[in-house]
């Protein structure tokens, strides 16, 4: 996993709560196999006037121009700003792929879907809470300035503006260090082989149904 | 001290270790897994040159992506069209034989949506940690289970090390006080909870279903509660162990063999929250007031009584919500105090692993049976969740009903619930489901979708509008 410090990019305006994760990415593109390639059908039914399929060329496909993926000056954006329950619904990572595909690192919202908020720790996303009253102000600042953007610091755990506004914020301790020196987590549980056995012997021994080798059927 | 929830109880009984920070290790028990979400994790196990920590923690089964038609079915993998997702689905064949793991194959009679199968296999057991790559594993803690859905890169944690790095919920606990009304099912229960506490109001939180109206349930129904406590934000929903639950898990292919079967009972009672057991939050139903559901938005939150009219956006206070009305009303093509009984419906889903159970094709067939679908329905559609479940109502004669009545009789798997094969609707279609989602384009692009239990997605197909089902019977 790459390692998450400070990142500063563009704020794209997602002004929806409820966002879900068959919005982020249609079920159809679930298909694929790989962990990649999910950038361009970030937002698909938002994104494009027509349903697509996984076999496209995306790049032909008609726009919605309203959408802010499509809009200029949001094309270069990374940090995504939309409201509360944000990645609600389905479990599938493929909707955190799809977001850090596209190039987002960091998504600010006052609160998360559990599933979602922990897959994004797993892919090098952040993301960010803060106050419903802060996220209205972020909203109307990109509003009025094209290009707008933030300058996230995951080790002071502050959004800074431009105009010298700091916004701190909450994050668990392990998912932080983690993020901070790009850790994997599977190699960090690994090193606790020897508890994860012995924990399983004395399981074995009290409910030794738990770990039959065979079903009877 | 203060006693203990259900939830501490399983959480107690699976931690290997835990640091200062709270992070934890959790032991996992049972791992489900499907097409979708575990290539990416096997694939990592690939790279990195790890091992599965325990194959017999893992069933595996393909359920998204296989189509529904007899025709394109009894033929294996072979007989799937969209060469994406037949690629998917040898995928997991692949993988499962190069590591080893059961996998009920597409042509076994045990396939099915994996949050059916595992349960009718005695693979879920009270007191379980239980996992998988799909946000629907909740269904599970109607054993007395800690059930939850994961990612990918957690279905390969889980893979190579068997557990879970988990930071501890809070609990809460939703009581249905007294017992529903003849007619009132478990659709309708959870489909009320979700209207009162939001599709984020169990976010963070563990919850344990209670009260008379729950233990009423049978396991099936139990199932259809928790199976949409994601949908109320809570990774997790769970009930305490009954007789009811016992007698459901007796004699299964996975569950405890005759010499263990004793001490299994023994320790499963105690999984119950304790008497003085604290929660973070309780809420309360009453259970004579819940109706017959139908969700008329496009999230499960927004969903009313049968008898209720459609939402009026000028009557919300609040800016935020009354957008979200405007916006859902738009999508769903509904008009502001519209009836529900005035709502007309074009196609109708009975299936999904909400309702799928042969109690679910049970309840359907009794009241479909000499009645039929009406002339405006454009396609109704029975699916069971299993083929278990399809030989068994095939054993009853209720196939026959349904298809006298004007159903579709098809294979199982997850189908129209969020129309990954070719069982979807088309742009502006209205769909009576019984599935647990209804948000945009779940069911293809410009579909709408409005959540209702199997009695009343019947009576929708027989009247070609919603009804209450009440009057059928
Ligand atoms: S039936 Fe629907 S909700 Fe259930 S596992 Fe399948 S796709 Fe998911």
């Amino acid at each position: 996993m790459d390692k998450f410090t400070v990142h500063q990019g563009v704020v794209i305006p997602l002004d929806r709560s409820n966002v879900d994760t068959d919005a982020i990415i249609p079920k159809q593109y679930l298909k694929s196999i790989k962990r990649s390639g999910f950038g361009v059908t970030l937002f698909d039914d938002w994104r494009y006037v027509k349903a697509g399929e996984p076999d496209m060329d995306h790049s032909k496909r008609e726009i919605n121009t309203d959408f802010v993926l499509n809009q200029s000056r949001y094309k270069s954006g990374s940090i995504l700003l939309s409201r509360e329950n944000f990645g609600c619904g389905s479990s599938r990572e493929h909707a955190v792929w799809a977001l850090t595909d596209y190039g987002i690192r960091v998504v600010i919202a006052p609160s998360y879907a559990d599933i979602f908020f922990n897959n994004s720790f797993k892919n090098g996303l952040l993301p960010i809470v803060l106050e419903e009253s802060i996220v209205d102000k972020l909203f109307s600042s990109v509003a009025d300035e094209t290009g707008y953007s933030l300058i996230v610091n995951l080790e002071t755990q502050q959004v800074a503006t431009h105009d010298g506004e700091h916004y701190h914020f909450e994050i668990d301790t392990f998912r932080k260090h983690s993020l901070l020196n790009g850790l994997d987590d599977i190699g960090l549980t690994l090193q606790h082989t020897a508890s994860i056995r012995d924990y399983e012997a004395k399981r074995q021994q009290e409910a030794p149904w738990l770990f039959y080798e065979e079903s009877e059927g | 001290m203060t006693g203990k929830t259900l939830y501490d109880k399983i959480w107690d009984a699976h931690v290997v270790r835990e640091d200062a920070s709270g992070s934890t290790l959790l032991y996992i028990d049972r791992h489900l897994v499907h097409e979708v979400t575990s290539p990416q994790a096997f694939e990592g196990l690939r790279l990195a040159d790890r091992n599965l920590w325990r194959k017999a923690s893992i069933v595996a089964v393909p359920d998204h992506n296989v189509p529904t038609t007899s025709e394109h079915r009894g033929n294996g993998t072979a007989g799937i069209d969209d060469p994406v997702a037949k690629l998917q689905i040898e995928t997991l064949n692949d993988n499962c034989r190069d590591f080893k793991l059961t996998q009920f194959k597409i042509d076994d009679i045990r396939q099915g949506i994996v949050h059916v199968i595992g349960p009718e296999q005695g693979a879920i057991l009270p007191g379980m940690t239980v996992v998988c790559g799909d946000s629907h594993t909740s269904t599970h803690g109607a054993f007395g289970a800690l059930a939850h859905g994961i990612g990918t890169s957690e279905v390969e944690h889980v893979m190579a090390t068997q557990c879970l790095i988990q930071k501890k919920m809070q609990n809460m606990q939703i009581v249905i006080k007294g017992s529903v009304a003849k007619g009132v099912t478990a659709k309708d229960i959870v489909l009320a909870i979700i209207g009162k506490i939001g599709t984020a109001g169990g976010t963070g939180y563990a919850i344990e279903f209670a009260g008379k109206g729950i233990t009423d349930l049978s396991m099936e129904g139990r199932m259809t509660v928790c199976n949409m406590a994601i949908e109320a934000g809570a990774r997790a929903g769970m009930i305490a162990v009954d007789q009811t639950t016992i007698d459901y898990v007796k004699g299964r292919p996975y569950s405890p063999k005759a010499e263990h079967w004793d001490t299994a009972v023994n320790q499963w009672q105690d999984l119950h929250s304790d008497s003085d057991a604290v929660f973070d939050q309780v809420i309360s139903l009453n259970g004579a007031e819940i109706k017959p559901q139908v969700t008329w938005g496009t999230s499960p939150e927004m969903v009313l009584a049968i008898d209720k009219n459609v939402p009026d956006p000028s009557q919300e206070q609040d800016p935020v919500k009354r957008v979200a009305i405007e916006a859902a009303l738009e999508y769903m093509g509904l008009e502001a105090n519209q009836a529900m009984t005035d709502i007309r419906v074009d196609k109708v889903f009975i299936g999904s692993c909400t309702n799928s159970r042969i109690e679910d094709i049970r309840e359907a067939a009794k009241l479909a049976k000499g009645a039929k679908v009406s002339s405006n329905i454009l396609l109704a559609m029975v699916v069971p969740g299993s083929g278990l479940v399809k030989q068994q109502a095939e054993k009853e004669g209720l196939d026959k009903i349904l298809i006298e009545a004007g159903f579709e009789w098809r294979e199982p798997g997850c189908s129209m619930c969020l129309a990954m094969n070719a069982d979807k609707l088309e742009s502006g279609e209205r769909c009576a489901s019984t599935s647990n989602r209804n948000f945009e384009g779940r069911q293809g692009q410009g579909g709408r979708t409005h959540l209702v239990s199997p009695a009343m997605a019947v009576a929708a197909a027989i009247h070609g509008r919603f009804t209450d089902s009440r009057g059928e019977v």
